[in-house]
């Protein structure tokens, strides 16, 4: 068989995608001075992430991915946006903190280090047996029984907050 | 990797896009014609035969006008909110199982890839009316994700009835679980939820405030917001919000199909095929436009009155209700 043209560059270029996306989405969010458009780059650091999911064979987690933190979270934090915040970033903001810009900087610097000398000199072993592959099956099946307890409770959470919803919708509101 | 499965990729994408270009161009003549005929009077007929080439100048108006960016508006937001419409949309297409062999990707967990795709919809709307800088697109954006966030909520429940029954997320496990004849639908199974009609009527109404049809179309109710998120935008920027929202209509319709109507199934037990699927997906399209035409629109507190105190409560009453049932069946 012919292979397609150039078919081995495919993966890397999309790899490379996806690393960008969730690289630039990450500095764009925290580079930027209107809070909006850190949520645009949030949006595209996670589109870039489930990317990456993807990537490793699992696309359940990557489109809960999108699913929760383009659908929901990212839209619950412009909602609140725009619910609060003007938009006009004030004037010097971030500028005359000196002293704080050069302490966070000290502060990332050093985690990032922590956690790259770790990923890079850690020992990872690798475990004998293949033990979860990562599908729906095995993940809904690890919900059923390991993990039951957390689900029931996260399961009444939401109930309880959607009851909630309906008691307050159905109650009205009244000006007083 | 042959040299086949990318060109089958590429051939597919292609076919998609101009599935998209095409439904888009000519679901606005039905939609048209078919107000037209509703309201007794006949549509466009200048343009060709009873106006079949109307699209097309429609297109070339819109692509030959110029791309305006109001002053004061986010510029990158703005020119960016478009592009977070459309290719979610086109990648759905990607999914739909039209039939048998007709699907692009056969993923296992396709009913929530829908799902997430159509969830840049929102994202996007209320970006392209935030970023416009004007007071009617932002009361728009408002509106659009207070509709959406209530409306996704019985969508859920709904879908979640429907996994119960079908126990797989793969959208051709779901169709294949309703081949035979229309009893064997999940609109008729009635053994494992007598409610299952009135699980249809909540995702149809569901699906209707989604896609921002009438008589659910707050976001750009063009008698009190202007055009709503799209009033600044002109040209091909409104054009590209004009396409995804058919877009979105055709995928909210064969999501209806495919958990629902039995997806390439024949009704009567012969001759499965897209044959099918294409008829029972433009018969729910239909039925869209003839809602639209049909009812006013609501108002807002009415339109969240709609989901909160009735479709939810209703919808969890029939989820429990059909657990109980499979558990006891």
């Amino acid at each position: 068989m012919n292979p397609f043209p150039a078919s081995e560059y495919i993966i890397p270029l999309i790899f490379l995608l996806f690393a960008g996306a969730t690289i630039g989405g990450a500095l764009f969010a925290v580079f930027t001075k209107w809070i909006i458009r850190s949520v645009c780059g949030l949006a595209t650091a996670s589109v870039g992430l489930a990317g990456m999911f993807y990537f490793l064979h699992s696309p359940f987690l990557a489109m809960i991915q999108i699913l929760i933190y383009i659908g929901a979270v990212c839209i619950t934090i412009v909602f609140a946006i725009m619910l609060a915040e003007p938009d006009e970033p004030q004037d010097g903001y971030g500028l005359h903190s000196v002293p704080w810009n050069v302490g966070a900087g000290i502060v990332a610097v050093a985690v990032f280090w922590g956690v790259a000398r770790l990923g890079v000199t850690g020992d990872w072993p690798t475990p004998a047996v293949r033990v979860s592959d990562g599908s729906v099956e095995m993940i809904g099946v690890a919900l059923l029984t390991t993990q039951s307890l957390a689900l029931e409770i996260v399961a009444l959470i939401l109930l309880v907050s959607i009851l909630g919803a309906l008691a307050v919708a159905r109650k009205g509101r009244h000006i007083e | 990797m042959t040299a086949a499965e990318p060109i089958r990729l590429l051939l597919f994408l292609v076919g998609a896009a101009t599935f998209v270009g095409l439904n888009a161009a000519y679901l606005v003549w039905v939609e048209r014609k078919g107000a037209g005929r509703f309201q007794r009077r006949a549509g466009p007929t200048e343009v060709g035969y009873a106006g079949l080439l109307q699209p097309i100048a429609d297109a070339g108006k819109l692509m030959s006008k110029q791309l305006i960016v109001p002053p004061g508006a986010d510029r990158m937001l703005f020119r960016l909110a478009p592009v977070m419409m459309m290719p979610p949309a086109i990648m759905a297409f990607a999914i739909l199982p039209f039939s048998e062999y007709l699907v692009g990707i056969d993923l296992n967990v396709g009913l929530i890839a829908l799902f997430a795709f159509s969830s840049f919809n929102v994202i996007a709307v209320m970006l392209a009316g935030w970023s416009s800088r004007n007071k009617y697109g932002i009361i728009s954006a408002a509106r659009v994700v207070s509709q959406n966030v209530a409306y996704e909520i019985p969508m859920m429940l709904v879908i979640i009835t429907i996994l119960m029954l079908a126990g797989t997320l793969s959208l051709t496990g779901i169709v294949d679980q309703q081949a035979g004849a229309f009893w064997n639908w999940n609109l008729f199974a009635l053994a494992s939820n007598p409610l299952m009609p009135v699980t249809f009527i909540i995702f149809f109404v569901c699906m209707l405030s989604e896609t921002n049809r009438a008589p659910f179309d707050m976001a750009e109710a063009e008698s009190e917001l202007v055009a709503g998120a799209y009033t600044e935008y002109a040209g091909m920027g409104f054009g590209v919000f004009f396409m995804a929202e058919y877009a979105n209509i055709v995928i909210g319709c064969a999501i209806a199909v495919i958990l629902f109507l039995g997806g390439w199934h024949s009704p009567v037990g012969v001759f499965p095929g897209v044959f099918w699927f294409l008829l029972k997906l433009y018969f729910m399209v239909f039925v869209v436009i003839w809602v639209r035409w049909t009812f006013p629109r609501t108002q807002f507190y009415g339109l969240l009155n709609l989901s909160w105190k009735i479709l939810i409560p209703i919808s969890i009453f029939t989820l429990l209700l059909s657990a109980v049932m499979i558990k006891l069946v």
